[in-house]
């Protein structure tokens, strides 16, 4: 499953972030692979916000279907 | 935007305190307490995003841009590795609710072996949140001083005054110090860790390989965060209150364009209507009615009302008189009421949740939601918002922003024009104007969209919690920002009158008026004189919007001459900044392009609007 998939509320492990910058700048955001999240909000074809710990991050669409995720 | 300060580099004497952190952390807060100085402090994240510099105590206090770490992925990445490979002392701010991202970057530092003390701010909001920290600890693991502070409420603030000084290298990670001390006879710790780290620049400088260990590294460093984190955060309620639900709402398209339209509804009532009429109507009247007879009066006592210098000081286009009363009676009102708007906007966290509620709409136009960030700040002061086109991630979206704020985005003090001149003609008028902006922008866009290479960028932007604006903060930051435009922009228009006054007398301005004829007269449909009006505005779009005051002209010639003025690139210092940050063949480009589609437009609405309106 891709992000961009996901509920509002659920909560998701991030499995794999198949483009290496991509990969390399959200490791830095502290979702790096492995890492827990859960889904905040997702906008009607736009952004998917995440959120971890206090931290809420808004990933864009197409950037989010390129991020493989399972729900945990 | 690095505000004002001095712009030292290395001349300077003292030890190198350098402020650094992760985005929106609050180094500004701090960097303004610790020099008295003032630099924009904003709830998003790049805020600053070139160093800024202060005295304290005989030292330099240096602020480096905001970065999640260190290598060369980008220039504020590039400007703050060079800063930090310089300095003496690192005061790391960190934000207590973000430990986990935070210490990333932190460790880094630590891994670099340069003396460290931490700043954990916003401790009021970790209480808030019921987080707890474990101070002792998380020096004990870190191995370098903490200190638990609030920046924008001066707690802490003494005690981290004193531990400055007792800065150190804190406990390095293991894994990379073999391989750094391999790399020790060529160049030093610092820059070792980051040639490691795959640092391309860096290692081209020294003729060695780039390192290929960055994930390894990164991961590892990750992993140790994370235990860190485990042992050091202990967390009491999870509970985030009204902020929180008020900040989802401002996501989703359901409630979210509804509160966008209410708070543009506000401002066009704050500023639109309680701004540019009431107040403007009477300071005007204070201008017209007192100021400017009172100079008068003065002045004749000492001179003959005849004389040259009369006419240059109070006659009809008086350095003291007319550019006085523009300045003091038109635009300043209305400059100020934009950039308190703006910066209560900038402080209460919406700007990043507007950005992801319009990601959708402006990837329409080549751009992602974070684009939103300049564009808003364009209707302040372009000049401000070009710069801050650096926080987007690709060069194609900063190029697309860049033209779209010259050609489609009127500053503060064109709308206080336009509206001045607009209001007299109608809401018609008014109405048409934003429309034919919006389409303008909208067209261009999708244009670029289409024909530039490269492939769009999405959004990736972290969501701050939504904060109450601090009222001295906004005062300060919206006060400083008109006032500094005041300063520039008199001056100029000073200079620019007088320069016109003295065309006018020699007759050039008729020579130039007729050169123009072609433009002016059969291609726009205006009368010759306005050829003043864009001899002006190519100083300054504003003032020569100013001069539509004065002349007599249907209300349909002055709306093109407002479109037409708005859409050339605003002021002289805009188009340095577009050639500074574009380079200065893109930027002539850009500005050539720009020139010509407006006069273009210009022509083509004139058209049309005939036609619709006959
Ligand atoms: N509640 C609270 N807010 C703070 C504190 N310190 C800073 N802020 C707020 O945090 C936001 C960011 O502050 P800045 O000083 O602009 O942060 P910065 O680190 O310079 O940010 P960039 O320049 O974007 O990297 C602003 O809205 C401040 O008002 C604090 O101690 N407590
Ligand atoms: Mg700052």
């Amino acid at each position: 499953m891709t992000l961009d998939n996901v509920r509002k509320g659920q909560l998701i492990r991030i499995s794999n972030i198949p483009d290496e910058e991509t990969r390399i700048k959200a490791i830095r955001f502290g979702i790096s692979e492995g890492e827990v999240v859960t889904c905040l909000e997702v906008v009607p074809a736009g952004p998917v916000v995440v959120s971890k710990n206090k931290q809420e991050i808004a990933i864009g669409r197409s950037l989010a279907s390129a991020i493989l995720v399972e729900p945990c | 935007m690095a505000g004002s300060g001095l712009k030292a580099g290395n001349m300077v004497k003292g030890k190198k305190i350098v402020l650094a952190g992760n985005p929106n952390v609050g180094k500004s807060a701090l960097f303004n307490i610790l020099t008295g100085l003032y630099v924009d402090v904003s709830n998003y994240s790049g805020t600053t995003l070139d160093m800024a510099c202060g005295r304290y105590n005989g030292d330099v206090i240096i602020e480096a841009p905001g970065v999640y770490g260190l290598s060369s992925i980008n220039d504020e990445e590039k400007i703050t590795r060079d800063i930090i490979l310089a300095a003496d002392i690192v005061v790391n701010v960190i934000n207590s609710l973000h430990l986990d991202r935070d210490l990333f970057f932190t460790l880094q530092i630590i891994d670099m072996g340069i003396p460290m003390v931490i700043a954990l701010n916003m401790t009021d909001e970790a209480v808030q949140r019921g987080l707890g920290i474990n101070i002792r600890l998380l020096e004990e693991l870190l191995g370098v001083p903490v200190v638990s502070i609030a920046a924008v409420r001066g707690i802490g603030i003494d005690e981290l005054k004193k531990k400055i000084y007792t800065a150190r290298p804190g406990h390095a990670h293991f894994q990379p110090i073999e391989k750094i001390n391999k790399m020790l006879h060529r160049m030093n710790r610092r820059e070792a860790l980051l040639v490691i780290e795959g640092d391309t620049e860096l290692s081209e400088c020294y003729g060695v390989k780039p390192g290929t260990d960055r994930e390894a590294i990164y991961r590892a460093r990750r992993e140790r965060v994370n235990q860190i984190v485990a042992q050091v955060v202990r967390e009491i309620n999870k509970d985030a209150g009204i902020a929180a639900r008020l900040g989802n709402w401002m996501l989703l398209p359901v409630t979210g364009f509804p509160l966008l339209a209410l708070t543009l509804w506000a401002v066009y009532k704050l500023v639109g209507v309680f701004l540019a009429q009431s107040v403007v109507d009477f300071t005007g009247d204070v201008m017209n009615g007192y100021y400017e007879p009172a100079v008068r009066s003065l002045l004749s006592g000492i001179m003959s009302p005849e004389g040259v210098l009369y006419t240059i000081l109070a006659g009809q286009y008086g350095v003291l008189t007319l550019t006085v009363t523009y300045l003091i009676g038109l635009l300043f009102p209305l400059v100020l009421g934009i950039f308190f708007v703006l910066s209560i906007l900038e402080d209460s966290g919406y700007m990043p949740r507007i950005a992801t509620l319009l990601d959708r709409a402006l990837t329409g136009i080549g751009l992602n939601g974070q684009a939103v960030i300049p564009l808003l700040l364009g209707f302040g002061c372009v000049t401000m918002a070009c710069i801050t086109t650096r926080i987007l991630g690709s060069d194609r979206e900063r190029r697309i922003a860049v033209f779209l704020l010259a050609l489609g985005i009127p500053c503060s003090a064109q709308i206080a024009i336009i509206t001045a001149v607009l209001a007299g003609s109608g809401a018609l008028y008014m109405l048409l104007y934003v429309l034919f902006m919006l389409g303008i922008v909208l067209c261009a866009g999708t244009l670029l969209k289409r024909f530039l290479p490269g492939r769009p960028f999405p959004l990736l932007i972290e969501l701050p919690p939504l904060r109450l604006p601090g009222v001295q903060n906004v005062c300060q930051k919206a006060w400083g920002r008109s006032y500094q435009f005041i300063k520039e922009a008199f001056p100029i228009f000073a200079m620019g009158t007088l320069l016109l006054g003295i065309f006018d007398a020699y007759g050039f301005l008729h020579e130039l008026q007729r050169l123009l004829a072609p433009i002016t007269v059969s291609w726009l449909h205006l009368p010759e004189d306005v050829a003043d009006i864009f001899i002006m505005g190519f100083i300054r779009k504003e003032f020569g919007a100013a001069a539509v005051l004065n002349l007599q002209m249907l209300p349909l010639q002055k709306f093109i001459v407002m479109l037409t003025l708005s859409l050339t690139v605003p002021c002289i210092a805009s188009a340095m900044v577009i050639f500074k940050e574009r380079g200065w063949r893109e930027g002539l480009l850009i500005w050539a392009v720009v020139f010509i589609l407006a006069f273009l437009i210009g022509g083509l609405a004139t058209r049309l609007l005939e036609i619709w309106l006959a």
